[in-house]
């Protein structure tokens, strides 16, 4: 238990101390909501004002941003760099440093979706949350799965000057299709039919349906179990293809 | 019991054979050099004795443990440093030496270690300030702070100045005043033998010699005789100089003739350790 302690305030500090990463991963979607929210906040989106409709598709950008991307590259780093092999050489246990990770990763989240959250009532008057368990363990669910996705990415991106075009790539078309920043309802045809199967576009679909309709976790199955279903593909690739030592050349 | 010992250890990459039966023992508190050219094997060697990969065939006991299924406790009491020095680029040298005494149940104390190292006065500097040789002290700093019985020397002062490499080495006698076991791999000859109590030569997978660095340019070594006659350059080595001598400048003397260019000489290590493996030098 210590060594996940220990390895927890080392992650924060190592997360909080590169600014780069702290930058991407925890301010961006923050500047996204503050802009976009400024654009058309007041417009209405499906029915419902702009920047509420805005603060369930940038709490999907921020998990992806912060558990997905900012998660990958950051192993793929320490891969290459030869850190992930130093760690393996001391007595701390796999579990203790996964957890370390994850929980750090879980933290920064957690102080994100809080911003957002506080951001929009302070400068649209959103409401807050009427649903807060949901939420939370929407929110929750969102971030183990992307993590999970993001650590077994690692192990298809081969280098760390790579690691962040490589995770661009994927994430920043993720968040755009699955609805991120705008409604997909407007999108055409093509674009739906590939955020119908991306996770993203669950996880937005669930954070809308509890923070704009109301509803518990518990009446939307279909959401949480895609969710649910990407979390453990990433699991698998994790335990197949994770990597503690660099891809030697 | 010894701390380290290998049997007939053999390791292929495809059709690479890297290893093809190397054998030897490390006894408690010695300083061990694995000496050789580039790809002779010694890193191989060294990451399958830390656990970072599974050997082909052969026996590998490092302090009492397979070190392939070996545990947090035997991690507790080995120390290692590899040949490239891996590090968070944002944390001080500080930070760094208490993360990884945190990784420990009994670390040294790390102002301490700190200081063992020579960077007392880099404390606070991140490490990406740091220059190269500086970044390599600090390594071996992490190799040291948990107190290991057993620390492994990948290539230590490879890319060092001459002052550096002093320096360097200071540190790895003042190990062995301390009691520990070491594990060291270098190419350098001078290396191995001003550290090393005894010297392994790895040449493409096998050992070619081992013994105490005086051993191995002692007595089993023939002197060389050298001049010219006729022109032509003549060696003759020999295991009883003096005789040898002898009967040449006899018989020069007495042909009236002069041996021109001689020279008694024996070989350096430099030569030897060439000769050793294979002419490749670094």
């Amino acid at each position: 238990m210590s060594d996940l302690l220990h390895e927890l305030r080392t992650e924060q500090l190592l997360f909080w101390r590169s600014r780069e990463l702290a930058f991407f991963t925890f301010l961006l979607p923050i500047v996204f909501f503050v802009l976009l929210g400024s654009v058309y906040g007041t417009d209405r989106i499906e029915g419902v004002k702009g920047s509420r409709y805005l603060l369930a598709g940038l709490l999907g950008y921020g998990v992806v941003a912060t558990a997905f991307a900012g998660l990958a590259i950051t192993l793929v780093v320490r891969r290459e760099s030869g850190i992930l092999k130093r760690l393996r050489a001391t007595p701390l246990p796999v579990w203790a440093y996964i957890g370390g990770v994850l929980g750090s990763t879980l933290l920064v989240y957690a102080l994100e979706a809080i911003a957002l959250v506080v951001l929009g009532r302070l400068l649209f008057g959103v409401p807050l949350p009427s649903r807060l368990g949901s939420l939370v363990l929407a929110l929750l669910l969102g971030a183990v799965a992307f993590a999970a996705m993001g650590i077994g990415l690692t192990a298809v991106v081969r280098s760390a000057e790579g690691s962040s075009a490589v995770v661009n790539a994927i994430y920043l078309p993720m968040a755009f299709i699955s609805g991120s920043f705008f409604s997909p309802h407007a999108f055409p045809q093509f674009l739906r039919a590939i955020g119908d199967v991306l996770p993203l576009t669950y996880f937005i679909r669930l954070t809308r349906d509890i923070l704009l309709h109301g509803h518990e976790i518990w009446e939307r199955p279909g959401s949480v179990g895609v969710v649910a279903a990407w979390g453990a593909v990433g699991v698998l690739a994790a335990l197949r293809g994770f990597r503690w030592e660099p891809r030697e050349g | 019991m010894a701390a380290v010992s290998v049997r007939d250890l053999r390791k292929s990459y495809g059709p690479v054979e890297a290893l093809r039966g190397v054998s030897f023992e490390i006894e408690q508190g010695e300083v061990f050099g694995l000496l050789g050219p580039n790809g002779a094997g010694k890193t191989t060697t060294i990451e399958i004795l830390e656990g970072y990969r599974a050997r082909d065939e052969g026996a590998v006991e490092v302090l009492g443990a397979d070190p392939g299924a070996a545990d947090g406790g035997w991690r507790e009491r080995i120390g290692i440093v590899l040949q490239s020095s891996a590090m968070y680029p944002n944390l001080t040298v500080g930070e760094h030496v208490r993360v990884f005494a945190g990784y420990y149940s009994h670390p040294r104390d790390a102002a301490e270690v700190i200081e063992l190292v020579g960077l007392a006065d880099k404390r606070n500097a991140k490490v990406k300030t740091l220059s190269g040789g500086q970044k390599r002290r600090l390594d071996l700093a992490l190799g040291l702070i948990g107190d290991p019985e057993l620390i492994f020397l990948d290539e230590p002062t490879t890319g060092f100045d001459p002052q550096a490499r002093r320096a360097a080495w200071e540190m790895i006698r003042s190990l062995r005043e301390l009691g520990k076991t070491v594990l060291l791999t270098t190419h350098y000859l001078d290396e191995a033998e001003q550290l090393s109590d005894r010297v392994a030569v790895l040449r493409e997978g096998r050992i070619v010699a081992m013994g105490r660095p005086a051993e191995l340019t002692g007595a089993k070594v023939a002197t060389e005789i050298h001049y010219r006659r006729n022109g032509e350059q003549v060696v003759v080595a020999t295991h009883e100089p003096t005789r040898v001598l002898h009967e040449l400048t006899g018989e020069a003397l007495a042909a009236g003739v002069e041996l021109e260019g001689l020279e008694v000489r024996r070989p350096t290590l430099e030569e030897i350790y060439l000769s050793l493996t294979g002419g490749e030098s670094e």
